[in-house]
């Protein structure tokens, strides 16, 4: 291939605290085609993308770009590379205008430091409108929906003069229209002889656009290859090959009646008409792709958010969710997805954080028992093999799957009937992993109902005795343990048979 | 483990010892310093500062703040003052005190719990309509000649004097708040991260009232105290001592960001601000360079805060952001296909 390569990166290798995110990656873009990265979460696909764009610094390895070796310290120095990076999550400033938004960073000045507004405008109005953007300059981004801002996002990329686009997910929320737009421009952007790297999950996406794909696999390269030599199916099973039986510790647990029974429930404009069951000794997941409503679901029935219709039973008997006390009082417990903002206490110790649902265990007759406290804590703490040097640590210093594992510790301190995890493995290593998975197990053995929400299909397919497939705030489907595979949960999780049955 | 355990004792206790050392640098300037009638002298003083600090104490640790307790307490100390010229009934005097502050307090708690408004911002406001009706209600004008309600404020039982007992009564039951109660617990979740919380099933609205009603007391007890000691109803009595209040909680190792704050510590913080006032007054120290002076030592002590004190801090903000980024590489998450 030699001078047609544009970015090259070699033996790149990145770790986080207990996890180590890449392992000798190599890869490569050609000049004027797409590349695609394809591979599960967590298998490194962003991580190498914000090496490439300076955000983090490899541990090991060098990057080229036409050959030469460069140093990317930064994201200002990866632009003055010509590298432009379309982020999954959106950084623009909702204050702000659409022109701010565009020029932020790099407004143009005059010599005396005063911004060149009437600079800023022509350029902004010229973008806006050989892109066909509906609306103005001036516009404050907070006006905008989602899908106007991930195009903007895009076009302001494109408008960088970049030699090297990098885009993650750039079609998580616009319309088709917009993403046949997206593509002409790929096209377009291709033609001029751009080297573009393309994440995606949407597997007909990368096979209509890609030239190359590449597959990556707990942060390593499993192969890379040209897209017409390859299949959805070669893909996914590439993606997906691991070895089940030794991760999931599932066990054959007697079913017994029906712990949860949720009617007809009903949230505003997220979801409704969501009916399901869980019974004793049951695990029972909800699959869907993000934004299905399966932890808007789980929100509702732990009295987070109102609950506008349907009826949840625990037990054979109604209960009323207008707050969390009245789930966990009936018996319910759940662990959220979002860690950092639903979960810890990060300056509190560990301690304090594992005990804080069930206080009343240890604040009574009018004062505190700390020794019972410290013991109980000790006593799930040592169950759930969490690693700390003292009860007292904040739980901020602890890594991901041992604040999880405090996280977990919490709940189990209620002894709950119903234990609700929504994502409860993500961002955590193996061995955590394997902790909780354990403890999901050991739950259901005691008879009590398991729900996991989860986006990884292995681990679903791995704990699951049941599993419900959501689709745009609905439940789309029911698959029993025998049926479960990750080609009949995407089916109904995409509302769509024709991509995998190509 | 062992150094780490002693550096941990030395974090807890260090406040204690800067306490400590200024006591014995103020007693090599100044013999007296350490006498009986000036320690006495100090803790009269400090009484209403330090009542008031534990009320910011707790509203700081759950992530709120009062910014009215000073014109609250005026407003309050001088209905006080005239129910007792009228009626010549000290409890009910005391009750109408405590009454107010509570009341406005109510008021605040309602706009930050029920409506969600900072309360920075509401406690501005009250701060105004407070000193506002305390001027109104008296006509600008001081209201003298309180009789034996001044007792309150000079009087002693024993050795001890009135605003003492208060101010040590003050701190056991706040100490036990914090210390021995579910309340207490609940202060440090909501301020510590109040969606978390919630999500643990802690109701946020009901501790967020609570805290504002134990400030209440607190500054309605002061109103009786300051009034009693300046042996009149000052409406303009009391300006910024919600600044007082907050400075010695801060001192003390109150985190402004919610979630970390002790009884001992605002305590010490208090005690801290106190002698260096009373050194100050004893060598003579000009009263507007004490004011620079007391500038730099609350700088010093938030510095102190987050610089030695959390010595480890940035390691560990580095690898929660790392964590967390490593965390957004997977979210928002489509499955596998």
């Amino acid at each position: 291939m030699g001078s047609d390569v544009k970015l090259r990166v070699s033996g790149i290798e990145k770790s986080f605290p207990g996890v180590k995110a890449l392992d000798k990656v190599n890869f490569e873009v050609r000049k004027g085609t797409v590349h695609a990265l394809c591979g599960e979460n967590g298998a490194g696909k962003s991580t190498l993308m914000k090496i490439i764009n300076g955000i983090y610094k490899p541990d090991a390895g060098e990057i080229f770009i036409d050959e030469k070796p460069v140093k990317i310290q930064n994201p200002i120095v990866a632009r003055s590379m010509g590298i432009a990076m379309i982020a999954q999550e959106l950084n623009f400033i909702p204050e702000m205008s659409v022109e701010e938004n565009i020029f932020l960073g790099r407004l143009p000045v005059d010599g005396m430091g005063r911004v060149k507004w009437g600079e800023v405008r022509k350029k902004t109005e010229e973008l806006l409108q050989s892109e066909h953007l509906p609306y103005k300059a001036t516009e404050k981004l907070k006006m905008l929906t989602t899908s106007d801002i991930q195009m903007l996002e895009i076009m302001k990329a494109i408008s960088n003069d970049a030699s090297i686009i990098v885009m993650d997910e750039p079609t998580s929320s616009i319309t088709q229209k917009e993403v046949e737009l997206l593509f002409k421009k790929i096209d377009i952007l291709k033609a001029k002889g751009c080297a573009i790297v393309y994440i995606s999950h949407k597997m007909d996406e990368v096979f209509r656009i890609a030239d190359d794909i590449t597959v990556f696999r707990d942060g390593t390269v499993v192969k890379s290859m040209r897209a017409e030599d390859t299949n959805i199916d070669e893909v996914i099973a590439l993606m997906v090959g691991r070895r089940m039986e030794n991760v999931y510790p599932k066990e054959e647990i007697a079913i017994g009646e029906s712990m949860l029974e949720v009617e007809g429930l009903k949230s505003g404009q997220l979801f409704e008409d969501v009916s399901f069951h869980v019974k004793k000794g049951e695990i029972v997941g909800f699959a869907g792709l993000v934004g299905a409503g399966r932890t808007e679901v789980m929100r509702c029935l732990f009295g987070l958010d109102p609950i506008d219709g349907g009826t949840v039973k625990v037990h054979g008997k109604e209960i009323q969710i207008k707050r969390v006390s009245d789930a966990t009082n009936a018996g319910m417990v759940m662990l959220s997805e979002d860690r950092r903002r639903y979960g810890i206490i990060p300056m509190r110790s560990v301690k304090e954080n594992a005990s804080l649902a069930a206080l009343e265990k240890f604040f009574y007759g009018g004062r505190a028992h700390k020794k019972e406290e410290t013991e109980l804590v000790a006593k799930y703490f040592d169950k759930m093999s969490v690693k700390t040097p003292t009860q007292d640590t904040p739980i901020q210093s602890l890594s991901g799957g041992n604040q999880q594992k405090v996280l977990l510790a919490k709940w189990m301190m209620r002894e709950p009937e119903v234990l609700i995890l929504d994502e409860p493995t993500r961002g955590i290593d193996v061995g955590a992993k394997f902790e909780i998975y354990k403890l999901m197990t050991e739950t259901a053995q005691a008879g009590k109902a398991v729900v996991m929400v989860s986006s990884e299909l292995p681990e679903l397919i791995g704990m699951c005795d049941r599993i419900y497939v959501m689709c745009e705030g609905h439940i789309a489907g029911e698959l029993q343990r025998s049926e479960f595979s990750q080609e009949a949960i995407m089916m109904y999780a995409t509302g769509t048979h024709s991509i995998i049955q190509e | 483990m062992k150094s780490s355990k002693s550096s941990q004792l030395m974090q807890k206790y260090s406040i204690f010892f800067v306490l400590l050392v200024m006591i014995i640098v103020s007693t090599m300037m100044n013999p007296n310093f350490l006498s009986g009638r000036n320690m006495t002298n100090i803790a009269v003083q400090l009484a209403v500062a330090t009542i008031l600090a534990y009320g910011e104490m707790v509203l700081i640790v759950s992530g709120l703040l009062d910014l009215s307790s000073g014109a609250v307490l005026a407003l309050a100390g001088v209905l006080s003052v005239s129910v007792y010229k009228a009626t010549g009934n000290m409890l009910l005097a005391v009750a109408v005190s405590i009454g107010v502050a509570v009341a406005f307090n109510m008021i605040n708690a309602l706009f930050v719990a029920n409506f969600a408004m900072p309360a920075f911002i509401v406690t501005l406001a009250t701060q105004m309509a407070a000193r506002g009706l305390a001027l109104l209600y008296t006509s600008g004008q001081n209201i003298l000649q309180i009789g034996d309600y001044a007792f309150l404020g000079q009087g002693k039982i024993g050795p001890i004097p009135i605003p003492v007992i208060f101010m040590v009564i003050a701190t056991i039951v706040i100490s036990y708040i914090m210390n021995q109660t579910k309340l207490g617990r609940s202060f440090y979740a909501i301020g510590g991260n109040e969606e978390a919380s919630i999500a643990s099933g802690i109701n946020v609205v009901k501790s967020k009232y609570m805290a504002f009603l134990i400030n209440g007391v607190l500054v309605g007890i002061a109103g009786v105290l300051f009034m009693a000691r300046v042996n009149a109803g000052l409406p303009n009595g009391a300006v910024g001592y919600e600044m007082e209040g907050l400075t010695a909680a801060i001192v003390g190792g109150t985190s402004f960001s919610g979630g970390i704050g002790t009884t001992s510590g605002t305590l010490i913080g208090s005690f801290i601000i106190g002698c260096l006032n009373n050194i100050m007054n004893l060598q003579g120290v000009d009263s507007y360079i004490q004011q620079v002076v007391k500038g730099g030592i609350i700088v010093a002590a938030v510095l102190y805060d987050i610089r030695f004190k959390n010595k480890k801090a940035p390691k560990v903000i580095l690898k929660k952001k790392d964590e967390e980024e490593k965390k957004d590489d997977a979210p928002k998450a489509e499955a596998g296909a």
